[in-house]
């Protein structure tokens, strides 16, 4: 599946949704559908993803919150699986996109090519999975994440491709005063 | 509760783009684990008050906490943390809330608070 047009998908009509986006290509998918003051790029730390989507939802449980990230970022947060599923946010999903490399760093294939399976692993720390193998799925799981009960976990395999690097901005205080007044407008 | 302590900052951004002040508490040699993941507090501007238990540095019963407990000060002034560091407990109110003050009155610092061990007497003995 591509995972640039899983996304488009994903992110289509969508309203209030606040979306956290992992180092590397997750935050280069979610850039190319265009830059969004409801978006918040992480551009360091690999593995805290889930986190900042963790304490965003926790802060904000009138809000829905999407972390759209990779396999490689959930890969090194396995324990943050386990803390979202102890808090047990209605208000989050984590979608996982997982082509089983690490792209940033030159495609070197990860724990999931060897057949570690995230999906699993997120449902024994108590999060509802859902799964995405091609794009028949995308509007029922556009839903979700507006509407479904969570903490929710999107599996999605997609295509171990290198796509053009869609790049917002790195400008970390400008774009979380950006996000911050984006909430506060909407209430 | 966390699974490792490298979750808190993230836990903290994500807390302060909705609005709200975090503050974690952790052993010092949680600091170790946290050192990549600090760097997004730096890069985002997010303030944040750090409480590190001391080990490995006062009559601790494992020799092991020693190299992270050593470092522990170093390794947060790397990160760019303001450091205090309290070694009685009469220290305690006014120095958190000079800490907090520091992080979240607009200068969006990073503050940590260094709790001795000679505070807490308890690893002597052994677990």
């Amino acid at each position: 599946m591509d995972r640039r047009k899983l996304v488009a998908e994903l992110l289509e009509k969508r309203g209030g949704l606040l979306v956290i986006t992992g180092i590397g290509s997750a935050t280069y998918d979610v850039a190319a559908c265009g830059d969004d003051a409801r978006n918040f790029y992480i551009w360091s730390g690999l593995g805290c993803t889930p986190s900042v989507g963790l304490g965003l939802a926790l802060a904000r449980p009138d809000r829905r919150v999407a972390v759209i990230t990779g396999d490689g970022d959930v890969l090194m947060a396995l324990g943050s699986l386990a803390t979202i599923g102890i808090k047990q946010p209605k208000n989050l999903s984590i979608v996982c996109l997982d082509n089983g490399h690490y792209s940033a760093t030159g495609m070197q294939p990860s724990a999931t090519s060897a057949g570690v399976d995230l999906a699993a692993a997120a449902a024994a720390c108590q999060l509802r999975v859902e799964w995405a193998d091609d794009l028949s799925r995308a509007a029922e799981l556009r839903a979700l994440l507006h509407s479904g009960e969570g903490p929710l976990f999107i599996h999605a395999r997609v295509d171990a491709d290198d796509q053009k690097r869609i790049i917002p901005s790195r400008d970390g205080p400008a774009i979380k005063q950006r996000f911050m007044q984006a909430l506060w407008r909407r209430g | 509760m966390l699974s490792s302590e490298a979750e808190g900052p993230g836990l903290v951004l994500g807390a302060a783009l909705g609005g709200e002040r975090a503050a974690l508490l952790m052993q010092s040699s949680g600091v170790g684990n946290c050192v990549n993941t600090f760097s997004i507090l730096r890069n985002c501007a997010v303030p944040c008050v750090l409480l590190v238990t001391m080990r490995g540095e006062h009559a601790d019963f494992n020799s092991w906490q020693v190299p992270m407990g050593t470092i522990t000060e170093s390794v947060l002034n790397l990160c760019g943390f303001q450091i205090y560091r309290i070694d009685g407990e009469a220290e305690v109110e006014p120095t958190v809330e000079a800490a907090c003050r520091m992080a979240f009155t607009g200068g969006n610092f990073q503050v940590a608070i260094l709790l001795s061990q000679r505070m807490v007497d308890r690893n002597k003995k052994g677990h």
